[in-house]
């Protein structure tokens, strides 16, 4: 990537090197239990994750304190979503989707600290999740509804000459769900911070520095605002899958 | 000079793929837009709508994603 960029000549600026994983210790080659810098960051998303849910509201305050109002809106919003969108018997699901929000949301903040590594930006990361959702929505439509969840492709609202090709229809986009589902987040954060990065570069030169520094400025709030909705688009869609595994008629 | 000619259709092809971002940017704006006339006309049911408004918006901005991804592959995988 490095020496693409040099070739090109004039700006020296890599946008994509801030995606690059390293071994944490040494240069050796990357093997699947080398710590690097996505073991790194994924582990520091993981504890503040604890930090905020269990550290701050062990005191069980009655006027909550700071950190404790934060775990408790995050708590709460996550909560109506999932009773809003799967309803009421979706609930029961509720801490794996308050998990992956919370992971998400903090993994994505996380990588805006200047220096840090943004794990959510790789597809493999996402991938995990994404995959984890539409394996664990199929498993459950089938032992929730048997072989009446099949009738999620078979839309008995439209014509009866229409029904197979849009069964073939639904068929194609079940299966591309978890693929969207995963890139969206990935490609959105991988995205931001390169636009973050190319406008960082351009502020080396002097004529169009205060510009960039600007641009800087206003793609970062855009960024932390991202952040904040790729974990719910994320989140919502699992609500969503869920719904449709809950309840397959059309 | 020879053996350019790879990357420079590399580099177009990144660039025709860009082209779909900023279809994705009108088809979020259109979803964005409606959602906002529709909530005007009737702002008491427009809070619970919100959700579906997010939703709209990840389905079409994904395909602009998929277009992204697809120039980021050819500057940077191919």
């Amino acid at each position: 990537m490095a020496d693409e960029a040099k070739s090109g000549g004039g700006l020296e600026f890599h946008p994509m090197d801030q995606f690059l994983i390293k071994p944490l210790f040494g240069d050796g080659p990357i093997a699947w239990y080398t710590p690097t810098n996505v073991t790194l960051w994924l582990g520091i998303a993981i504890l503040a994750v604890v930090a905020l849910m269990v550290l701050t509201t062990s005191k069980r305050a009655i006027v909550p304190g700071r950190g404790q109002s934060i775990a408790e809106l995050a708590y709460g919003f996550v909560y109506k979503m999932v009773e809003d969108v799967t309803g009421k018997d979706g609930i029961k699901y509720f801490p794996y989707i308050m998990t992956l929000f919370m992971f998400i949301a903090v993994a994505n903040f996380l990588g805006l600290i200047p220096m840090s590594f943004t794990t959510t930006s790789h597809i493999a990361v996402t991938a995990v999740m994404g995959f984890g959702v539409f394996i664990a929505v199929t498993v459950l439509g089938f032992v929730k509804n048997g072989a009446s969840f099949l009738s999620l492709f078979w839309v008995s609202s439209a014509p009866l000459p229409l029904r197979p090709v849009l069964a073939l229809i639904e068929l194609i986009s079940y299966f591309v769900r978890p693929v969207s589902h995963s890139i969206r987040l990935a490609g959105n954060m991988m995205a931001g911070h390169a636009v973050l990065k190319v406008f960082a570069g351009f502020a080396q030169v002097t004529a169009v520095a205060p510009i960039a520094i600007l641009g800087v400025v206003a793609i970062y709030g855009l960024e932390v605002l991202v952040s904040f909705i790729q974990a719910y688009v994320f989140t919502i869609l699992t609500c969503v899958y869920l719904k449709d595994a809950l309840h397959p008629h059309h | 000079m020879e053996g350019d000619i790879a990357q420079m259709g590399q580099f177009i092809g990144a660039g025709l793929a860009a082209i779909g971002s900023g279809a994705a940017a009108i088809g979020v704006g259109h979803v964005a837009g409606n959602f906002l006339a529709g909530a005007l006309r009737n702002p008491s049911a427009a809070a619970g709508q919100t959700a579906t408004l997010f939703i709209g918006i990840a389905f079409a901005e994904a395909l602009g994603i998929f277009a992204f991804l697809v120039s980021l592959l050819l500057m940077f995988a191919v």
